[in-house]
């Protein structure tokens, strides 16, 4: 750890004064500065992921088979495929090229409004990944806390009746408390026996799922008069109100979340004990920080955002509490936190690009025939390449050392 | 004392080689004797006092068997009462006196295995037509822990080197489906199995390189390399296997081979040998990884550099080949633990068929100390609970119904409690987790 540390420095160009701003720019490209390490695992990632939708097509597959006779006819259908399969990726994430010529058949801000809808809970939840690493805790049990978070805010938001505004602000208290607590134990067993996080969560998210199936067959949760796994639904004054389209507010949420926790790492004394306890414990201990009250805290917080995701999950898109209410966000919020280095703007952009991701998918699944599966694959192949910063520098030649870290360095291992 | 080494002085030469033992202290000693009582009186009161009047009924053979033993009845209550009491002795001796670590040990299992027949005895006064069959239990719980135990030994030769392997769900899944994949496409099972070891051992060399080479945070690689699996599979699925499952996933499942003797052992003979290849395979590795790992000079090895790899690269031990070697090895023994998901279990493929699974399994590493024998009980055990409530919600129903998925839950409890070092201190390899560079 300590060696891997000092050879970062070996990033950073020479930085001299009098440099002009394009010897800057083609530095930061040369030397491999994290936006470029960033862009260029995205361009390897979609290059990737066009290899795989070649195959993944079945014209392009049987072309294969004659391949010796006609190569052209490989390398056609599945550039067809490809570009097929990506531009409705971008027809479905950002601008659908089809609303400038139909009349309100398409709307023009539809696709960027499905993005939005995706996007909130993956910040939030990349946030709740992305604080826990500052501590130098790794917390897998997003998808947990969100079913936690999901049952409470929703128990609130169809059990109990409160005036309008008063009812929101319950629900999402509720569901911040319920993912607090799922995560708080964590923290609390950590600071008291050592239990390792990641073990814990990863237990928790099961015990969270076999709670979730069990409320969905009890009276009283269940809808009433359905024999199917689904809870009653949320009543009017306890949902999220809705910006346009399908759009609901959980994307304030999120941003508004993500500014509090930029506040809370870079500004406030919490902040600083906490990147103290998360670059180095035993210094952070011999400064006399609290690394129990620090871990428990964080792990609150942590699971109290994860929490949100349940909310804007539940007040917000379904409406209702069923087996696959985290919608895999728990998973994913790991891959945006990563994305993101582990700071909230990071988180905010990562979480924009996987929810353009998404939104995407849906439509290359629905309008072509690869299936929206490829954008699933894309995501951790990126993660990786960013990960390994080394490895992209080795693949595009590009100056630095060997090395480097990422947010991914900060958790530690089994004993740590 | 110094005294004896003035009168014996040829005595004093002799290096003692007594282990010293800290002594448990008087608090966690109540604390632990204090739950083993309190599990004695559950059982009295709600297994013993709680169960039906009557017999309860448990079938030892199944049809078929060779040496058929006529069906077992007797009052369970009273058996739940007898055992809750004897539980309660157990931890009375704690409380009062004190067992050494090792008694401790064996004080524990015994309870848990006595806590288990007790429960199975209170189920089995909840419907005597119908008795609960012990020698199915016994044999399915093995054949549900077939996959576990495998992913375990996985975890177990990778993180006894020192790197951590959470990455055996996505080993376990693309195993799965290479299996099921080769093995219908080719029309031979037998390559199905190689084709599962084989990319298990691809995303385990994936691993290999990013934690060994980059040295990138062992558990981050392997949380990403279990999105990429289940994004790789489902897409595959998609793609090929749902389009044309005839020719990609036809569902075949390898034949069963029936071992002469053994599989007339009565209870549980037919269950356990007269099964399929990855069964049998599953048994030779549980004794070929437990010999190799303490007897052996790989074993040696690998767990003086997941101890402390820069002593072992003093001695000249190459440190990152045997990590880059166990890794791999880990990655081939968990993709046939996906192998034995598919065509050695269900047959055909279906997206995320691991479910968690293989995070199982690292909890049977954890709970098993990392220890092949350990993590094998382990695994047994989450195979049992798996069984018990596969059994109690199909048929046979108990004096007070217990929701299935409570019983789901208690394998991810009992890890949470052996993790939280409720049952003694679980301690991982030294170096386990932290990349070795050299220098």
């Amino acid at each position: 750890m300590t060696a891997a540390t000092v050879e970062v420095q070996g990033d950073t160009p020479p930085d001299e004064p009098g440099r002009p701003w394009w010897r800057r720019l083609l530095d930061g490209y040369l030397y491999g500065n994290q936006y470029v390490v960033t862009a260029l695992a995205f361009v390897v990632a979609l290059i990737f992921g066009a290899i795989l939708i070649a195959i993944a097509d079945a014209p392009t597959r049987s072309a294969l088979g004659y391949f010796f006779q006609h190569p052209s006819d490989t390398f056609s259908r599945g550039w067809d495929a490809i570009s097929a399969g990506y531009s409705a990726l971008f027809r479905g994430a950002i601008f659908n090229t089809n609303s400038l010529y139909s009349n309100g058949g398409v709307p023009i801000f539809g696709p960027i409004s499905d993005t939005l809808l995706n996007a909130a809970p993956l910040i939030l939840g990349g946030l709740a990944v992305a604080v826990a690493f500052r501590g130098g805790l790794f917390n897998i049990g997003v998808q947990g806390q969100i079913i936690a978070g999901a049952i409470c805010s929703g128990y609130v938001g169809f059990a109990w009746n409160l005036p309008s505004g008063l009812h929101l602000i319950v629900a999402l208290l509720a569901g911040m408390l319920g993912g607090a607590i799922w995560c708080g134990v964590v923290g609390w067993l950590k600071a008291r026996t050592g239990a390792h996080e990641v073990i814990t969560t990863i237990m928790l998210n099961y015990v969270a799922l076999d709670l979730l199936s069990y409320l969905l067959g009890v009276g009283g949760f269940q809808q009433p008069g359905s024999q199917e796994a689904i809870s009653r639904t949320v009543v009017p004054s306890a949902r999220l109100p809705h910006l346009f389209g399908d759009l609901h507010s959980g994307i304030i949420l999120a941003l508004l979340a993500a500014g509090v926790v930029w506040w809370l790492l870079n500004r406030s004394t919490f902040g600083f004990s906490l990147r103290a306890v998360g670059a180095n414990l035993f210094a952070a201990r011999t400064a006399g920080m609290n690394i129990r009250r620090t871990y428990v805290t964080v792990m609150l917080i942590s699971g109290a955002l994860s929490g949100l995701v349940g909310c804007s999950q539940v007040l917000g898109t379904r409406l209702v509490v069923t087996q696959d209410v985290d919608g895999n966000f728990g998973f994913d919020a790991i891959t945006v936190a990563l994305l993101g280095r582990g700071s909230p703007g990071g988180t905010v952009l990562a979480g924009l690009l996987f929810g353009a991701f998404r939104a995407g998918g849906v439509v290359m699944n629905s309008q072509t025939h690869t299936p929206s599966d490829v954008v699933s694959v894309i995501e951790p192949v990126m993660v990786l390449f960013i990960a390994a910063p080394a490895l992209i520098r080795g693949l595009f030649r590009l100056r630095g050392v060997r090395g480097g870290q990422s947010a991914a360095a900060l958790a530690k291992g089994w004993n740590g | 004392m110094s005294e004896t080494t003035v009168t014996e002085p040829d005595e004093a030469l002799v290096v003692s080689h007594d282990v010293v033992e800290l002594p448990i202290s008087p608090r966690r000693r109540a604390l632990t004797g204090g739950g083993i009582v309190l599990a004695g009186v559950i059982m009295f009161l709600a297994f013993g006092l709680g169960a039906r009047n009557g017999d309860a009924a448990f079938n030892l053979s199944q049809f078929g068997d060779k040496v058929v033993i006529p069906i077992v009845r007797f009052p369970g209550g009273a058996v739940s009462m007898v055992f809750g009491g004897l539980v309660v002795l157990i931890g009375l001796g704690q409380i009062v006196r004190g067992y050494s670590r090792k008694a401790l040990r064996y004080a524990v299992s015994v309870t848990v295995a006595l806590f288990v027949l007790a429960f199975l005895c209170w189920a089995g006064t909840g419907n005597p037509e119908l008795p609960i069959s012990l020698s199915a239990l016994v044999g399915l719980s093995v054949i549900a822990a077939i996959p576990l135990i495998l992913g375990a030994l996985s975890g177990v030769v990778s993180e006894r080197s020192g790197v951590i392997n959470i990455a055996i769900e996505g080993q376990m899944l693309v195993g799965a489906f290479a299996g099921a994949l080769f093995g219908s496409s080719a029309h031979n099972l037998g390559i199905g199995v190689v084709a599962a070891i084989i990319a298990g051992g691809l995303i385990g060399l994936l691993l290999a390189v990013f934690s060994i080479r980059y040295q990138v945070n062992q558990v981050v690689v392997g949380v990403v390399l279990n999105a990429f699996a289940l994004g790789l599979t489902n897409l595959g699925f998609q793609s090929l296997m749902n389009t044309d499952s005839d020719s990609y996933n036809a569902g075949n499942v390898l034949g069963s081979i029936r071992i002469p003797l053994l599989a007339d052992i009565p209870v549980i003979g037919q269950t356990l040998f007269d099964t399929n290849l990855i069964v049998y395979a599953t048994y030779v590795l549980i004794v070929v990884v437990d010999v190799a790992l303490f007897r052996t000079r790989w074993g040696l090895r690998t767990r003086a550099v997941g101890e402390h790899p820069k002593a072992a690269d003093t001695v000249g031990i190459n440190v990152l080949r045997i990590r880059y070697r166990n890794v791999f090895i880990s990655g081939l023994i968990a993709g046939l633990a996906g192998a034995a998901l598919t065509i050695g279990g269900s047959g055909a493929f279906n997206e995320n068929i691991s479910s968690g699974k293989g995070f199982i399994a690292l909890a049977a590493v954890i709970f098993g100390r990392w220890r092949p024998k350990g993590a094998l009980a382990a695994a047994l055990l989450f195979g049992f609970c798996d069984e018990l409530q596969v059994l109690l919600t199909t048929g046979n129903n108990t004096p007070v119904t217990i929701p299935s998925a409570f019983l789901q839950m208690l394998p991810y409890v009992i890890t949470i409690v052996a993790v939280a070092g409720f049952v003694g201190q679980v301690q991982a390899p030294a170096a386990d987790g932290e990349p070795y560079a050299k220098g």
